[in-house]
């Protein structure tokens, strides 16, 4: 559009029809565009955070992650409880809004509590959870009802010190955020459940076709899109995950539950390196970036076949 | 017989289906209702007392986290900021989104396509330049730093579900005012807003949770015991040596019950939002 054929009037319309969008552009531009920019600036500067100028570093920071065991680590633990999301979690799921797919007695109550995990905070989750799985005795008698539970019913061989344990620890963080995650999951599901066509399954069990052959043949097919994207919602999502390991363990003991997230949070609280988190959070988004392309490519893949 | 048996299939499959979902349904609650039940105990009785039901009710702790836990500044702030984002979110998503939709200007897809295209970038460690920034710009520590910041945190989604319910929304009654010299200021807010309020609500819910839990943030930004929301404040029991854990459980409940009672009460637009897709991308 060349500006110079524009009317004045009609230039003003423009200006005022702008207006509408210009505080969501300023605010944005501001708190989202600028940050992402000086990320990647950040990430090529030494800095600790305090001084008013900082050292250019050029590839250094990530010269230095590479080798940086601690950091691949946490992506190896940040990926062990992606996995268990991923099958735990939304098998689960799945299961569930299939049962609640149908006319069941309190269909409507079951969809309420099972949302309700999801809509507490990481916070109050961890340390709800953190609670049940207390390790410390008193009076001979377990504090935490996981371990109380264990000894009364015959178990106490399986009594653990779960969140300090690091054989453990790991596992008990992807459980609960599995307890916590499956009910997005489930609603998603459901809903998708219930935009196939009934008259689909009334002309495939007219034709013979059995339970299962229903649920391989019709409903699988039909649920591939909305699986695919519980499938990276939940990738990008508990890949990400932190706030529940900071309230379930802490920062501190060993390197056993360091996620990618925790590391970007001590490099800047922990040891003052501004540019070495930036360095981080590129290299973590660039990796996600590419997790979430794949998918794409093998859900688009997967739509031809 | 053969009936018998069919109806006698289906009665077993039926109960089975029913066990399952108990299952789950009490594996959600219990939690909840084993911080509600400890929030009821004494320092004495919380470590031993495995009851279900406690001997002694006890509620004083939720006085004790009130005022000696300082969970009423917390709760004060955490319904601070959730209404003035949930608001500021509310009016600016949708100044932008009915002239994304209705309006015209140069330039207006690519705008459009910023917002979206945030969404679907992840962006892990962006709280280390915006930490920088709100340094820069004086905006630490101050809860005007926090809410503008979390608005820009709810904005490319409000945008994106506000432009999609425009879009398929007839605009008779917008020409209708028009018609009757009502200016675009005036379209939006008399005939636009009303008529959106279905997608208000689902903005208005998912923003709010995401608010009231948020947690990253406000540690960084915000260092001020004065200033901190609820979610802040729990987290000073991590990692102290001796915790007050009925006081823990009483902050929790605070924490908690307002946003499961919200839930309740608007339980359809969360379903409704998340079947959209909006929030899906």
């Amino acid at each position: 559009m060349n500006i110079s054929n524009l009317s004045w009037p009609k230039l003003q319309d423009h200006l005022k029809n702008f207006s509408f969008v210009l505080p969501a552009v300023l605010i944005f531009s501001i708190f989202y565009i600028y940050p992402f920019f000086d990320i990647f600036r950040l990430s090529f500067h030494e800095w600790n955070g305090i001084t008013p100028t900082m050292k250019y570093a050029g590839l250094q920071n990530f010269r230095e992650l590479m080798q940086d065991t601690v950091w691949w680590q946490s992506m190896g633990h940040a990926a062990y409880i992606t996995l268990i999301a991923l099958t735990f979690q939304n098998v689960f799921a799945f299961a569930l809004a299939l049962a609640c797919d149908r006319e069941i007695r309190m269909k409507r109550f079951y969809r309420a509590v099972f949302f309700i995990p999801p809509v507490l905070s990481e916070v109050v989750v961890g340390f709800i959870w953190q609670w049940i799985l207390y390790a410390g005795m008193q009076d001979g008698q377990h504090i935490g009802l996981l371990n109380y539970w264990l000894t009364k019913t015959g178990m106490p061989h399986l009594v653990n010190d779960w969140l300090s344990d690091p054989k453990t620890a790991l596992t008990c963080i992807a459980v609960v955020h599995s307890w916590k995650g499956f009910g997005w999951g489930f609603i998603m599901l459901l809903a998708g459940l219930q935009t196939i066509d009934r008259q689909l399954y009334e002309a495939a069990r007219v034709d013979g076709a059995s339970s299962w052959k229903l649920f391989t043949d019709v409903t699988v097919p039909m649920m591939v899109p909305v699986m695919l994207v519980v499938v990276i919602l939940t990738v990008l999502g508990s890949m990400q995950v932190f706030v529940l390991v900071l309230s379930m363990v802490g920062q501190g003991l060993g390197y056993h539950t360091e996620v990618p997230v925790t590391r970007i949070l001590s490099a800047m609280t922990g040891t003052n390196r501004f540019g070495y988190a930036c360095a981080m959070g590129v290299n973590f988004g660039v990796i996600l970036i590419m997790v979430s392309v794949a998918f794409k490519w093998l859900s688009n893949r997967m739509k031809q076949a | 017989m053969g009936m018998n048996k069919y109806v006698a299939q289906r009665i077993t499959k039926g109960f089975l289906i029913h066990m399952l979902l108990i299952i789950f349904a009490v594996t959600c609650l219990f939690p909840l209702f084993w911080m509600l039940r400890c929030a009821l105990m004494t320092n004495e009785t919380v470590f031993t007392d495995k009851s279900f039901i406690p001997q002694v009710i006890n509620l004083g702790n939720f006085a004790r986290a009130w005022t000696e836990g300082n969970f009423a500044v917390y709760f004060f702030n955490s319904l601070l900021y959730t209404t003035c984002v949930v608001a500021g979110i509310v009016l600016v998503s949708s100044l932008a989104a009915y002239s994304f939709s209705r309006l015209d200007f140069p330039g207006k897809n690519f705008f459009f396509y910023m917002f979206v295209a945030a969404m679907m970038i992840p962006l892990p460690g962006s709280f280390v330049p915006l930490y920088r920034l709100m340094t820069v710009l004086g905006l630490i520590n101050t809860r005007i730093g926090y809410i503008l910041c979390m608005i820009n945190v709810g904005l490319s989604m409000s945008i994106l579900l506000l432009k999609t319910f425009f879009d398929k929304m007839p605009s008779d009654l917008e020409d209708a005012a028009r018609i009757d010299g009502c200016g675009r200021l005036g379209i939006w807010w008399h005939v636009a807003l009303p008529l959106a309020r279905p997608a208000l609500a689902v903005i208005v819910i998912f923003n709010s949770l995401n608010v009231w839990n948020e947690y990253i943030l406000a540690t960084l930004l915000l260092n001020d015991k004065s200033l901190m929301p609820l979610q802040r404040g729990l987290m000073v029991f991590q990692g102290s040596h001796s915790v007050d854990y009925p006081l823990l459980m009483a902050g929790l409940t605070i924490a908690a019950i307002p946003i499961v009672v919200i839930y309740l009460a608007m339980q359809k637009h969360i379903v409704k939002g998340l079947s959209s897709g909006a929030i899906v991308g």
